[in-house]
């Protein structure tokens, strides 16, 4: 997994609240065996006509948000299927940082797992980046995961929590199974215990 | 003397293999299922890194999402699904992990198919690649939905690094009045609770209505506790449970029966045990529910009528119903009971299991599905649908002109060719009514299976109980 420092780019905003996770990627994308490829079916429903061809009118087909690395986004945002195919469709866009008020818990596990910054702030804070990313050209955020600010065009800071758990996994790219299995005993342990209390549970 | 505990705390505590100082805890996973849409990458990871699966025997895989529910003696003619078919069987094989085939009778969807084979018990912590994982908690489980990078850790580890949630606890008193079921006691709960009113924690059902459920009730409930935020739903197991439980296949021998039995008495929670968030319905306020709009909150009395978004909290909200409303094509104002509709489909994770089709069929019988509905019954598993055939079900369905399927997930999610066209309306005993779910375009009313198939009947959204 890449390592997630610091990210300067475009903001898209996205005014929308509880987006559920089929509408950031319809089922018949679910048929891939590949984790890639799935940029061009972020949010298809509402990114093109029934023809195929773009809606002009949506945010990520307009400039500059074409290039968009930030979205900022409405309540429960990603809420409804598990599907992790949500995740891979922002990154295969380009979008590594996601700014809401809060998150679905499901999305909130899967974005971590590629590289993918949520970022939980008040409805205030994200009124005024919401405003920020409207701004066309001017709509450039800067995120610096190590202090834990989201610095706005103008040059304010805004400070957000984090666990520091997965901030320290998305800092250094670290890779969840790897780091699991250097607590094999552990698990082994574990599993000697659980059987003998409960051996119906293996089978 | 240890504080007291809820049942959720009972089974993350009994399983945490290592706890940080954070609280980041390595959670031991005691059953994996695992379907074909969300498992090709794990695999494929497990392949590259050299990985074997920790604990085939605690594994079960199936095919339910992609596959057709008519002409299961062809190839499946769709080149993606037929793909993602072969590559779960060829998993399967590879890692040497228990599958039920399509030509197989315990075949079906993978929450109807846990349960059935006793692979399901209370106290144990389950997963899946699919969010209506949260269907098993009705056993007193742990059981909750993940992404396919979980899946693969899982496969590889049978842990999740994973921080506790908290608890909440929703309390139904009383009885339902007839008419009323499982599936109108959770949609009045996501009415109340909102879609995101349980994010960050596991729900509790508790209360005279949740235990008066069968334990199909209880997995109807516990199956849309995603829709309400939460990511797992439990049900205190009882002697209900346990009755459910005796006998089945892969459920523990009679040598280790009054063991398992004993343990599972001792999972209910500690009195006193504190919850961080606590709600309370009284089921005889529960009438027939439908959903109006494209989201499980948007939950009203099929006696009531299409909503005016005047009447929203704030501007966002506002916003959001108006949206709805041009989606689904409907106007302020319009009595729910007048809206016609095109399909009507019984079945899903939610409502495909034999109490469902029962309570369908006593509606269909001796009447006909109305001129213009497609009306589809697509039973949950091989088992359910023998079963029903036992019954006679299937014939009092074909009789009133309802299309009687093979077991998959068919049209709640429009991954095969049980699908709405642009702008069809249904009446579903599925789980979400989002824009396109069913179908781009598709336009879906969440109901229970007896409210289907009156709709079916009259060919526009019906009061199940002016049926005798």
């Amino acid at each position: 997994m890449d390592k997630f420092t610091t990210l300067t780019g475009v903001a898209a905003p996205l005014p929308m609240i509880n987006v559920d996770t089929d509408k950031i990627i319809p089922a018949k994308w679910l048929k891939t065996i590949k984790r890639t490829g799935l940029g061009p079916a972020l949010f298809e429903a509402i990114r093109y006509r029934p023809d195929g061809s773009e809606d002009s009118g949506f945010v990520l087909n307009k400039e500059p948000y074409r290039k968009a690395e930030f979205l900022v986004t409405g309540e429960n945002f990603g809420c409804g299927s598990s599907r992790e195919h949500a995740v891979w469709a922002l990154h295969g866009f380009g979008i590594r940082c996601v700014i809401a008020p809060d998150f679905a818990d499901i999305f909130y596990s899967n974005a971590f797992k590629n590289g993918i910054l949520l970022i939980k702030l008040p409805q205030a804070e994200v009124d005024k980046l919401m405003e920020d990313a409207e701004k066309g050209e001017n709509a450039r955020l800067t995120v610096d995961l190590e202090r834990q600010v989201v610095t706005r065009p103008d040059g304010e800071e805004i400070h957000f929590e984090i666990d520091a758990f997965r901030k320290h996994c998305l800092l250094n790219g670290l890779d969840d199974i790897a780091l699991t299995l250097e607590k094999k005993t552990d698990i082994a342990a574990f599993e000697g215990s659980q059987k003998s209390a409960t051996p119906w549970l293996y089978l | 003397m240890a504080a007291p505990k809820t049942l959720f705390d009972k089974i993350w505590d009994s399983h945490v293999v290592r706890r940080d100082a954070d609280g980041t805890c390595l959670l031991y996973i005691d059953r994996h299922m695992v379907h074909e849409v969300t498992s090709a990458q794990a695999f494929e990871g497990l392949r590259l890194a050299r990985r074997e699966v920790r604990r085939p025997d605690a594994t079960l895989l199936v095919c339910d999402h992609n596959v057709p529910t008519t002409d299961r003696g062809k190839p499946i003619a769709d080149e993606d699904s037929r793909i993602q078919v072969e590559t779960l069987e060829n998993n399967a094989a590879e890692f040497g992990l228990p599958y039920f085939p399509l030509t197989d009778i315990r075949q079906g969807i993978v929450h109807i198919i846990g349960p059935e084979q006793g692979f399901t018990q209370p106290g144990m912590t389950i997963v899946c690649g699919d969010s209506h994982t949260a269907t098993h908690g009705a056993f007193g489980a742990l059981a909750f939905g993940v992404g396919t990078s979980e899946v693969e850790h899982v496969l590889a580890t049978q842990t999740l690094i994973q921080k506790p949630a908290k608890n909440m606890r929703i309390t139904v008193t009383g009885s339902p009045h007839p008419g009323v079921g499982a599936k109108d006691i959770i949609l009045a709960i996501i009415g109340r609770i909102g879609t995101a009113g349980g994010t960050g924690h596991v729900i509790e059902y508790a209360g005279e209505a949740i235990e008066a459920l069968s334990m199909e009730g209880r997995m109807t409930v516990c199956n849309m506790s995603i829709e309400g935020g939460a990511r797992a739903g439990l049900v205190a197991p009882d002697e209900t449970t346990i009755a459910y439980l005796k006998g089945r296949p892969m459920g523990p021998t009679e040598d280790e029966w009054d063991a398992a039995v004993a343990y599972w008495r001792s999972l209910p929670s500690d009195p006193g045990a504190a919850y961080d968030k606590e709600v309370t319905l009284s089921a005889a306020d529960i009438e027939p529910l439908v959903t109006w709009g494209t989201s499980p909150e948007d939950v009203l009395p099929v006696t009531g009528a299409v909503p005016d978004p005047g009447t929203a909290r704030d501007e966002a909200k506002r916003r959001s119903m108006q949206r709805a409303l041009e989606y689904m094509g409907l106007t302020p104002g319009t009595r729910l009971s007048e809206i016609p509709i095109q399909t009507a489909f019984i079945g899903s994770c939610t409502n495909g299991r034999i109490e469902d089709l029962r309570a369908a069929a006593a509606i269909a019988k001796g009447r006909k599905v109305a001129e213009g509905v497609r009306a589809l019954v697509v039973p949950g598993s091989g088992l359910v649908k023998k079963q029903a055939e036992d019954e006679g079900l299937d014939a009092v369905f074909t009789e009133a002109g309802f299309e009687w399927r093979e077991p998959g997930c068919s049209m709640c999610l429009a991954m095969n060719p049980d699908k709405l066209a642009p702008g069809e309306r249904a009446a579903s005993t599925s789980n979400r009514n989002f824009e396109g779910r069913q179908g781009p375009g598709g336009r879906t009313h969440l109901m229970s299976p007896a409210m289907v198939a009156a709709a079916a009947i009259n060919g526009h959204i019906s009061d199940v109980r002016e049926f005798d």
